[in-house]
């Protein structure tokens, strides 16, 4: 242990001596490495967002959104009817006062949360609405709200299918469901798929969990003490992040944990207050959006331009669909996974329509976006809406809040570093998870996973936010792909335990408990 | 009817002080079962990393079995010698929460506890737990200095 924080000082100091002398060479190492980047990466997201044949329309965006409605339907818009029930079960109205101690439905879904409420909350958003304009909002709602249903699902399974161990501990997620639940269905390919869903998952923990986190934060960093190589943000990240998962320094996580949740109320409660501020914009900025939604007021790609960025962000960002909620909601304690499954209904909802809804309202009505007087559309170059100060992703949102409040890009910069290190945290664990399922449990396959993930770290915050979410983005949905898969598969078991309960709980055999 | 006291204890000097004062009590009521009660402070509401989820059943029985091994089985062991009725039990919990509804459940007459935890800054926490307990007890609490 000790050896670790002497070699992480030395680093520093190494690194903080040397910094002003290759300053310039570093800028060109940022360069660097963005292109070998983009380069090794280019045919895998060319693939995943290839374009419906005679359309503009990304292939993988159609495959999450029909998902989703079908799940709607199928679970008869479980997400309307059992949001109450999913509260009450959050505030351990069903909980037995013998399983004290282990794991609730408010620690599940809290930890869940922490992993999906990250930048693209606040960045992503901001590419979307900086794409598609206002518009998008509606469109990521609207996936939000469906996608609780793909959620409901999964976390389901997740629970129905987890592996609990003799010492007591516990893995699940669609690795486990898919191969189990297949095999259990007498149904061929389940380890294919299984093992093709931990390949992207790691993937996807490198990209979206990791390198767009880093990257960002690095953005909202130097925004404010002004532009430094992103390399240093991401050693610094990387150090911190490599301090508690492979030190086991657990207090930092402990701390970062309470405190993002009081981020997550503060950076609402912002935005709440500008918008109030603004609070005869409100009718207008609805309107864009509306309009924006149907027509696309002038964004490139018109309405269905707006549509696609609203769908792609509300995706990354609430990760329905996708399966690594699963892998978090696994660990509850529970005689009935169906209840997993109502919780997690709150995590789109949460996530997508309160705070993604309420970024994409900030920009909107901070009038960041810049609008021809003329026309009343949007004024667009090269594929972008114009911003005043030409700003995109997380230095968007920075600005639309700095309209109102001056210092908040300060604030913004602190709920950034803690967001983008939560959610590091949580999917360094999803990808160790897929990583040990494809190469087994042990100390040294396990710090194999770490040591990549932590120089993802250092590679996300050098590169520039192009190639960086363009990855993030084709590796998580190529999650989704194998994981929704999975989930047609299983929808009837699903459905079974979701009628048992219902009858259940309508005979009373499903008790409350008194509190 | 056996009167029934519950007795928390925090597995030090001041939990075994209100312990003896229990068993003083216990002598004097005559037909009398003590509960002694370990209660682990948890809360369900707390926020945790992933992998400390995946652990946390392992960890429950692990906190289970310590305090049972330093706490409650020594003190029951030692009840049972001098003669009293004695049963152990070790909860999660609120600790003021998780005496009273242990009282509730066995429908005890008091619950003993000390007045603050010896130490340092458990002495403050204790402490709140006692007033806490004090204020909201649905049954009478005595506070052993």
């Amino acid at each position: 242990m000790n050896n670790i924080y002497r070699s992480l000082i030395a680093i520093g100091a190494f690194a903080s001596t040397v910094t002003p002398v290759i300053a310039q060479e570093a800028q060109s190492l940022d360069a660097k490495v963005n292109a070998a980047f983009a380069l090794v990466t280019g045919p895998f997201v060319s693939f995943i967002f290839a374009p419906i044949p005679g359309t503009s329309f990304p292939w993988i965006v159609m495959w999450l959104v029909i998902a989703a409605t079908i799940f709607t339907f199928y679970f008869s818009f479980v997400q309307l009817k059992f949001f109450k029930h999913a509260i009450s079960l959050v505030k351990g109205d069903y909980s037995d006062p013998n399983d004290a101690g282990e794991v609730s439905h408010f620690q599940a879904l809290a930890t869940a949360l922490s992993g999906t409420v990250g930048l693209g909350n606040i960045a992503g958003v901001a590419v979307a609405v900086g794409i598609g304009g206002p518009g998008a909002t509606f469109w990521m709602i609207l996936a939000g709200l469906m996608g609780m249903a793909s959620k409901f699902t999964e976390c389901t399974l997740g629970v129905k299918y987890r592996n609990e161990y003799e010492d007591g501990t516990v893995s699940g997620g669609p690795m486990y469901y898919i191969s189990k639940g297949f095999a259990e269905r007498g149904l061929p390919g389940g380890k294919f798929l299984a093992v093709l869903f931990s390949i992207f998952c790691i993937l996807g923990a490198l990209g979206g969990g990791n390198m767009f986190q880093a990257n960002q934060a690095h953005a909202q960093i130097s925004g404010i003490v002004g532009d430094y190589p992103g390399w240093i943000t991401g050693i610094v990240f990387a150090s911190v992040v490599f301090m508690v998962i492979v030190g086991g320094v657990k207090s930092i996580a402990r701390v970062t944990e309470k405190v993002v949740p009081f981020m997550g109320v503060l950076y609402v409660t912002a935005a709440m207050i500008i918008i109030l501020m603004n609070y005869d914009k409100i009718g207008w900025a609805f309107g864009q959006i509306f309009a924006g939604a149907f027509t696309g007021l002038g964004v490139a790609g018109g309405m269905v331009g707006a549509l696609i960025q609203g769908f792609k962000r509300a995706a990354f960002s609430n990760e329905a669909g996708v399966g690594s909620a699963a892998i978090a909601h696994s660990a509850v304690k529970t005689k009935e996974p169906i209840t997993e499954g109502f919780v997690s209904l709150l995590e789109p909802f949460i996530d997508t329509v309160v705070i993604c809804t309420m970024t994409a309202l900030v920009i909107t009505i901070s009038g960041q976006l810049i609008l021809d007087p003329a026309t009343g559309n949007y004024a667009v170059e090269g594929g972008k809406i114009a911003t005043i100060g030409d700003t995109s992703g997380v230095a968007l949102t920075s600005a639309a809040f700095a309209s109102a409040f001056s210092w908040f890009p300060f604030i913004l910069a602190i709920a950034v570093i803690l967001f983008a290190f939560s959610t590091m945290i949580s999917w360094s664990y999803y990808g160790l998870k897929a990583w040990t399922y494809l190469f087994g449990e042990g100390k040294t396959t396990e710090l194999v996973f770490k040591i990549i993930f932590c120089v993802f770290i250092v590679i996300g915050a050098a590169a520039s936010l192009g190639p960086v979410i363009d990855f993030s983005d084709a590796a998580i949905f190529a999650m989704a792909v194998v994981n929704i898969t999975g989930l047609y598969f299983l929808m009837s078991v699903v459905k079974s335990e979701f009628v048992s309960y219902k009858e259940r709980l309508a005979s009373g055999e499903i008790k409350k408990f008194e509190h | 009817m056996t009167t029934k006291l519950v007795v928390g204890l925090d597995g030090k000097g001041s939990g075994d002080r209100a312990l003896s004062y229990a068993k003083n009590l216990a002598g004097l009521i005559g037909d009398c079962e003590i509960l002694v009660a370990y209660i682990i402070e948890w809360s369900p509401y707390s926020f945790q990393t992933p992998e400390e989820n995946a652990e946390r059943h392992k960890r429950r029985e692990e906190e289970i079995s310590t305090a049972l091994e330093r706490v409650i089985d020594p003190a029951v062991a030692a009840l049972k010698k001098d003669g009293i009725k004695v049963k152990g039990m070790v909860r999660h919990g609120h600790v003021a929460d998780a005496l009273n509804s242990i009282s509730e459940e066995v429908k005890a007459s008091q619950i003993v506890v000390s007045r603050s935890s010896d130490g340092g800054l458990a002495t403050r926490i204790f402490g709140s737990s006692t007033a806490n307990l004090v204020m909201t007890a649905s049954v009478p609490v005595t506070v052993v200095g």
